[in-house]
């Protein structure tokens, strides 16, 4: 899948990544990610809501997604700048359909353990897509620091 | 009464558990699986203990800690125990008014307010 449209990036901007299907070893590029913010001067509350949509996307895909298979891949895509923050993750699963998710703030949902990474994201990001497969999510956070210009390829 | 423990810090302060972490970032699917079942071992170990959370050294929670919390705080209300939270910054707050987990858990300020709620609910 392209970078949305409404998303303000061109596709050639993205910095991409295919990694093997392990949290740990995507602490590196969420390493790379976070220090890119601070040099951009996001400020914290920015930093931690998209470190916390990031973590979401990424255990959905390893463990969800990919069912924990160390034979398959996590494969990355972002771009950073001091307007917004671009992130893409897909997995090698069957993908889902993120309407049957049931919504966790729904009073008979809320003592169920599972089922809030996506509503997190959706609730801290400024964009939320899935592609149609549902195994490939991309998210969109604006600097609210900053107003948002086109950046070229 | 002290426990061994690889993510917790386990205090009793007037008969009540008092818990802090030790990770300030809960986030990887085995260290919150960890924490679960340490948990669940501090709860099976005292039927109907009142137990406070301290998440002062706390600065990242995953979706999958609140589900870990959801189970324990079932376990200890099938035990007929209590369960409290305490001392969550700003930001952590925020994941549990958004996701609405402000409403299931008994969240209080400060340590001290937390041990005083204990046994009025």
């Amino acid at each position: 899948m392209n970078v949305p449209p409404d998303f303000g990036v061109d596709n050639d901007v993205l910095t991409a990544a295919t990694l093997p299907n392990s949290l740990r070893q995507l602490k590196q590029p969420e390493g790379e990610i976070m220090n890119a913010l601070r040099r951009c001067r996001y400020d914290s509350d920015t930093i931690f809501a998209i470190k916390l949509a990031f973590e979401e996307a990424v255990t959905n895909a390893v463990k969800h997604g990919n069912c924990n298979d160390p034979d398959r891949h996590v494969h990355l895509r972002w771009y950073v700048d001091e307007q917004r923050v671009v992130i893409a993750v897909r997995d090698e699963g069957a993908g889902f359909k993120v309407e049957r998710v049931p919504d966790p703030t729904r009073d008979e949902n809320l003592e169920r353990p599972n089922g809030r990474g996506i509503m997190l994201m959706q609730s801290y990001m400024t964009k939320v897509r899935f592609n149609s497969r549902g195994n490939e999510v991309w998210l969109l956070k604006l600097n609210p620091r900053r107003s948002g210009t086109r950046p070229s390829a | 009464m002290e426990q061994p423990s690889l993510h917790l810090r386990i205090k009793r302060v007037e008969g009540i558990s008092v818990v802090e972490f030790a990770d300030r970032k809960i986030l990887e699917e085995l260290s919150i699986q960890e924490i679960q079942e340490e948990l669940k071992g501090v709860v099976e170990a005292e039927p109907g203990i009142q137990l406070l959370l301290d998440f002062s050294n706390v600065d990242h929670l995953a979706s999958a800690a609140l589900g870990a919390l959801i189970t324990v705080h079932k376990k200890i209300q099938e035990q007929n125990g209590e369960l409290k939270l305490c001392n969550i910054n700003r930001q952590i707050y925020q994941v549990f008014r958004i996701t609405r987990l402000n409403r299931v858990f008994d969240i209080y300020d400060s340590t001290d307010q937390a041990l005083a709620g204990f046994g009025k609910s």
